[in-house]
């Protein structure tokens, strides 16, 4: 044997090293390129400072708080598809348009059809899954460029959702249990638990892998980094639904409202779900495989146009689930829901969030931190100056400084490598 | 295991043609458990397409392919795989955006349930590079991109053994590579075929070949020129073996086609 032994050592079991080591060791990934969110969540906390300056009074209201988070919500179901598209390193331009198209078979099956909200919501899900079924398969059987396809989708899902809404124009949505996802709040107790089921949850799964690990002798987190984690998260949590849960009228107003809005239910069982779809499933592995070299994928035996189709799949009925919200939110459908910018804002918070237009990289947390940037960006923009023209402009800027932190990273990391 | 007088993999009269091009010609190979059979030749001489075929990409036309004493026919590469067979290509066998353990187990991951096994995967990926003595990794979970060429190759080549393979073919693994990286991956070829597998090493470099060789198998124009062991030949003779297809009274003989099996 002429075993050479060169370097480090192969790493010992036990701790991974504590709150310094962990901080440096971020660093570390960051400086290779694996940036991740940071962007991302360094912005948004520049945001909310810069726009607390400007209009604390206004923007800082616990009445917007709750208002963001309506806005921001179908753009990150929306984004939330993307990122499955974006993993493999594909695009979904029609997305917007799919979300519309299923927000009309919603409101038509309801409206027109006579249905009750469970079927006509399964009607609009089937809808989306069809469309991504259509899509992945040209772009996987046939080859088309992914671009192309949806280009045209886009507008061929425009004029569908015309001719599903018909002459009216607006089709109003009157059944109740859909009416309130945008529009209903939690009780009061309710958010407090559902805070409390989110930070036990988080600190349980995340030490059931610390022990799990340590019992098989590998290096695992260290105790005092894990505490860090779930402080952090525990803090961040409670203080918004604090805030959520704070009397949002004004003193004089009869009714109240206050409590966590029921839409972020929806986007937390989307959060947890997907993500451990793509974590921690074989599927979510060979997904980031496909993206990040598509040929290896294929030697290793990964069924790559299954896998690319079932993408698709997902990205389309994420956007029905999103075209439901925006039903839910605007009291009907019109057609310009899905329409004007919703794509590309789902697109940008996708980017923003972290995922990279190359593939291969990105999670689904992405789409909700990037989701929140694009929010505030349309939300606080607007107390400032009146002209949308600068409105415009301010988030298309964001979207190219994401994208180029991208292909800088991107860069980085191919650099780092060899 | 195999009974080391006996090849472990034998290829007898193998003949493939892509439409009017006859790439190989009645070309016989013998890989033995625990020897490194370099394969070389010059470009276009036939190596890829031999390997191919073993590795099951693509079927042979004639010759009998005898692994373990036994003839199998190869008809895809998972079934090569199955046999014990594993290929660790040139390029394009790592996803750079995978860490190590993912990148090693890719399809084929270990499940519990519908989750992955991470921590069994993990186990299973260090003992293999301890029992390759690998120790130029910091952490099993950095991202492949983060790692050196070499360490890239030992990665590769660490997968093909994970399998209990007995059978591993390299293609070119330090075409790629500096000079430390190269005897880093070299020393690991060697570490395979002295626990007692079979390595078939492609190589264009004399150097390479001469370091870890044992046998040395010469394709020249898809006929295969000579299977010699290393200790009988020169490193000019091999040389002129690539380029002429003899050399003295070894190689192909002018007008003398091999005699085949098929």
């Amino acid at each position: 044997m002429t075993a050479q032994i060169t370097d480090v050592d192969v790493p010992a079991a036990g701790d991974t090293g504590g709150l310094g080591q962990a901080a440096r060791d971020y660093w570390a990934r960051v400086r290779g390129g694996d940036i991740g969110s940071l962007p991302a969540v360094l912005g948004l906390i520049a945001l909310i400072v810069l726009f607390g300056v400007l209009e604390g009074s206004t923007f800082l209201s616990i009445f917007n708080f709750a208002n963001l988070i309506n806005q921001s919500a179908a753009i990150i179901v929306l984004a939330m598809g993307l990122v499955f598209v974006l993993l493999l390193g594909e695009i979904d331009l029609s997305a917007g348009f799919a979300a519309g198209t299923c927000a009309a078979v919603l409101a038509v099956a309801l409206d027109s059809w006579g249905l009750v909200w469970p079927l006509a919501l399964v009607a609009a899900l089937l809808t989306g899954a069809a469309i991504g079924l259509v899509i992945g398969s040209l772009v996987a059987r046939l080859g088309i460029p992914s671009f192309v396809v949806t280009l045209a989708m886009f507008l061929a899902l425009q004029g569908a959702m015309l001719l599903i809404i018909g002459e009216g124009g607006t089709i109003p949505i009157r059944s109740e249990a859909i009416l309130v996802v945008m529009n209903g709040n939690m009780p009061v107790m309710g958010g407090w638990l559902l805070a409390i089921i989110v930070i036990a949850g988080f600190a349980l799964s995340t030490l059931a892998s610390i022990r799990r690990r340590r019992t098989a002798g590998l290096p695992a987190e260290a105790m005092s980094v894990w505490g860090a984690k779930v402080g952090g998260l525990a803090v961040l949590i409670l203080v918004a639904t604090y805030l959520l849960n704070q009397e949002r009228q004004l003193p004089t107003a009869k009714v109240t409202i206050q409590g966590v809005p029921w839409v972020v239910v929806v986007i937390l069982v989307l959060l947890v779900g997907l993500t451990f779809l793509l974590q921690r499933t074989a599927f979510g592995r060979h997904v980031y495989a496909v993206g990040g070299n598509r040929e290896a994928a294929r030697r290793a035996g990964i069924n790559v146009k299954r896998l690319m189709i079932t993408c698709f799949v997902f990205c389309s009925t994420l956007a029905a689930i999103a075209g439901v919200l925006l039903a839910s939110r605007d009291n009907s459908v019109s057609p310009t829901t899905g329409g004007a910018q919703t794509l590309l804002f789902a697109v940008g918070a996708a980017v923003i969030g972290g995922t990279s237009l190359f593939g291969g990289r990105g999670k689904i947390r992405d789409a909700v931190i990037g989701g929140l940037v694009i929010a505030v960006i349309a939300n606080g923009l607007p107390l400032i100056t009146q002209q949308s023209g600068i409105q415009f402009v301010v988030t298309g800027l964001v979207l190219l400084v994401a994208a180029s932190v991208d292909a800088i990273s991107r860069r980085r990391a191919a650099s780092t490598g060899r | 295991m195999t009974d080391p007088s006996q090849p472990l993999l034998s290829l007898r009269g193998i003949n493939k043609s892509f439409g009017p091009v006859h790439v190989l010609r009645d070309v016989d190979l013998d890989v033995r458990a625990g020897r490194v059979t370099a394969l070389v030749g010059d470009n276009g001489a036939g190596k890829s397409t031999l390997i191919k075929g073993v590795a099951g990409i693509y079927p042979f036309e004639s010759g009998q392919i005898i692994y373990e004493g036994k003839p199998v026919s190869i008809s895809g590469p998972k079934q090569a795989n199955d046999l014990g067979i594993e290929v660790v290509y040139q390029d394009l066998a790592l996803c750079d955006n995978l860490d190590v353990v993912h990148n090693m187990f890719l399809g084929r991951e270990i499940k519990s349930g519908v989750t992955l096994d991470e921590t069994s995967m993990e186990k299973r990926a260090a003992e293999t590079l301890a029992g390759l003595s690998v120790r130029t990794l910091k952490s099993l979970r950095q991202q492949v991109s983060s790692l050196s060429g070499g360490q890239r190759q030992t990665v590769a080549i660490a997968r093909a053994v994970l399998w209990n393979s007995n059978l591993v073919i390299l293609d070119e693994p330090t075409a790629a590579l500096g000079v430390a990286q190269t005897e880093q991956v070299l020393n690991l070829v060697r570490r395979l075929a002295d626990n007692g597998l079979g390595v078939v090493l492609i190589s264009h470099n004399m150097n390479d070949v001469q370091a870890v060789a044992d046998d040395i198998a010469c394709l020249y124009l898809g006929r295969m020129a000579a299977q010699v062991e290393k200790s009988t030949v020169s490193s000019q003779q091999v040389v002129e073996l690539i380029t002429t297809g003899r050399s003295g009274d070894i190689g192909l003989q002018p007008e003398t086609a091999m005699g085949g099996a098929a």
